[in-house]
């Protein structure tokens, strides 16, 4: 052989060296029969009872869609001045999770992480469910439903267009992208795996489906080129999509003058935010699955510590902007900045309230919900034993979303409910259907969710198999000389 | 019996199916191609294949979809139906930014996924390979050098040699 071959490579040293992504060794062959007999296998009985829980559930959903339009939105809880209510929250905290999906797709892949291989597929499923039950919300709250195409620059009967001086058209825009672009990119992950289905089925149904949407991939390196590129070209327009996407929702406030609103830090702050409740979510639902499906050894205890990681910095974001809001609320002088903050969110009748001499503020419950949830919370991630500990991880991220709820709630809510005149203040509460229609998008996230992973490999097969050393020409296991050279 | 499409060789390892590719490169075949269930790093290189066009595509579909934007808004707001909405301006290309800049990412997002298939030539669903049973094993764990029949320099007897000499140890003739 060549001169190279005669150096050999130094071993890691042991505390360098990383946990393998894969464990046990598992070749190539291993992980495809692994991954694609989750799909080929007997439908297990959780999956049929947690199906028929959501499918239910959608249909509550719907029905209470269907309610709304038949009655008005006078079926909410609306009443002013705050005429956003949960629609809004709900729209916000739906589109907030999905960004976890395009982190890990796009922004995790521009950095060469390759822990992402064994997680992405889920989690931009998660995103694209997500982003539709977040669509659902703007649209039912616009009153007129069958109007809801004047959001969009078609020509109408009266032959105005849509007028692209407001965020609430950006946010249009971004949304539709989003949600666009979110199936494109997993689409095109998908081919291949698609291929990979096509190539095991037994019978011509499975062929027929797989096949059709595999479009005919062989797995040629010439094909690979093209689609390495186009993959990289996608994640390098997500990046920059998924951090506009909140960015542009948060200006449908910011843009505002109402106090609590009125903040140039939201952008980042939404950002972080959102990144933040996607993890929680990926968290949610990765922990259980991986168990259930008996995935251990592809999702491993290292994925979900890194995620837990990932959550800690963003949640350490979120609880920084928290604090500036506060800061500059103080420091701007401005006396409606100040009571906003200080009287109608911080004040409780325990503490803040009678230290500032002031009425405990109506919604004091949900600011330190919010507060609790999203800066204390994450905190516990600084903790190996926390991020190893798979129930205390569920549990912790199912908190991190309960908090991001309350976030967009004091946000949207409570800056509304007391606006610059006292005689328009007034107490929002929700009625059964704003609940039930929250709950129904559950419904429908879930049944997507589920019928995705018992149709689509949930783990991107080729991309996992590209990131084991047995992949690696230049490792033993791929087959080089011993000791590898490079 | 009819010409066969193609001859297919089986390799085990990417290490040996990337010494395969460098050799067949080196003897000057055009129509040949390595299957292998993940892109594997330095085939490329091995095979002498250029840098994919996708970028273009892309960037004409970017181009495109900002331009769309931009017109679209200020043939809405300030040319078909002038509306003055709170003293703004009628066309302003700061709040026409965000729109467009949304465009542009979908529009070049289609041009990166729709050049890829062009470029791929995909769908195409049927193919002497696809018909071919042993090749199922392409996206599962094997690696595959296959040198069609229409190339100048296939020989019957001559590429069968060298690919037994690269080491494959299971090759047979695909199917038109």
């Amino acid at each position: 052989m060549d001169q190279q071959a005669a150096i050999k490579v130094q071993p890691v040293p042991r505390e360098l060296a990383r946990v393998p992504l894969v464990g046990n060794q598992r070749g190539l062959g291993w992980l495809s029969d692994r991954i694609a007999g989750v799909i080929e296998g007997e439908t297990p009985a959780w999956w049929k009872i947690c199906f028929a829980i959501s499918v239910t559930m959608m249909t509550v959903c719907f029905v209470m869609i269907l309610y709304l339009m038949s009655t008005g939105v006078g079926v909410w809880g609306l009443q002013h001045p705050v005429m956003w209510g949960w629609a809004i929250v709900n729209f916000v905290w739906w589109i907030g999770i999905g960004h976890a999906g395009t982190l890990i797709s796009a922004i995790l892949f521009l950095l060469r992480q390759r822990w992402r291989t064994s997680i992405n597929r889920a989690a931009e499923a998660m995103t694209i469910f997500a982003v539709m039950c977040a669509g659902i919300f703007p649209l039912i709250h616009i009153g007129r439903i069958w109007y809801g195409w004047w959001l969009f620059p078609i020509p109408n009967s009266n032959s105005i267009w849509p007028q692209f001086r407001s965020p609430l058209m950006w946010d249009v825009f971004a949304v539709s992208t989003y949600f666009t672009v979110s199936v494109l990119f997993w689409y095109m992950g998908l081919i291949p795996d698609l291929a990979v289905m096509r190539d095991r089925s037994k019978t011509k149904i499975r062929k027929f489906g797989y096949g059709l949407f595999a479009l005919g991939w062989r797995s040629s390196n010439r094909h690979w080129s093209h689609y390495e590129k186009a993959y990289l070209i996608l994640a390098g327009l997500s990046t920059p999509l998924v951090l506009s996407v909140h960015s542009i929702v948060s200006l449908d406030f910011s843009v505002s003058q109402l106090p609590g609103w009125h903040t140039t830090i939201f952008p980042p702050y939404f950002v972080a935010g959102a990144v933040y409740s996607g993890f929680g979510m990926v968290l949610t639902l990765l922990v259980p699955l991986r168990r259930l499906l008996h995935l251990e050894e592809i999702i491993r205890v290292r994925h979900v510590e890194l995620m837990c990681k990932v959550t800690l910095a963003t949640g350490s974001i979120v609880g920084y902007a928290y604090a500036m809001e506060f800061f500059i609320a103080w420091y701007s002088g401005n006396p409606y900045e100040r009571f906003q903050f200080f009287q109608t969110r911080a004040a409780d009748p325990f503490i803040f309230g009678p230290l500032l001499h002031v009425r405990p503020a109506p919604y004091w419950w949900a600011f330190w919900t919010m507060v609790t949830c999203n800066v204390i919370v994450p905190q516990f991630f600084w903790f190996k034993k926390i991020r190893t500990s798979m129930i205390i991880v569920w549990v912790l991220s199912i908190l991190v979303n309960v908090g991001m709820w309350f976030e967009r709630f004091v946000i949207v809510d409570i800056s509304l409910h007391r606006e610059f005149l006292p005689a328009n203040w007034s107490y929002y509460s929700p009625t059964w259907v704003d609940v039930c229609q929250y709950m129904g998008t559950f419904g429908l996230f879930f049944t997507f969710f589920l019928l995705f992973i018992r149709y689509v490999p949930l783990i991107a097969i080729a991309e996992v198999k590209g990131v084991t050393p047995q992949a690696d020409p230049h490792h033993p296991l791929g087959g080089a000389e011993a000791g590898g050279h490079h | 019996m009819p010409a066969p499409f193609a001859i297919m060789a089986e390799f085990e390892t990417p290490a040996a199916v990337l010494s395969a590719a460098t050799k067949v490169r080196d003897r000057g075949f055009r129509e040949w191609d390595v299957f292998t269930p993940f892109p594997i790093h330095g085939m490329d290189r091995a095979m002498g294949i250029k840098n994919s066009c996708v970028g273009w595509f892309s960037f004409v579909g970017g181009c495109t979809g900002y331009l769309t934007g931009m017109l679209m808004i200020w043939f809405m707001n300030a040319y078909d139906y002038r509306i003055v909405i709170g003293g703004k301006p009628m066309f302003s290309p700061f709040y026409s930014f965000p729109p467009s800049y949304e465009l542009t990412i979908l529009f070049g997002s289609f041009g990166a996924l729709l050049g890829m298939l062009f470029l791929n030539r995909l769908p195409h669903l049927h193919h002497p390979l696809l018909k071919n049973r042993r090749f199922a094993l392409a996206t599962h764990d094997r690696f595959f050098v296959v040198i069609e029949s229409s190339d100048p320099l296939y020989s019957q007897t001559e590429t069968r040699q060298l690919l037994e000499s690269l080491g494959s140890k299971h090759i047979e003739l695909v199917e038109e």
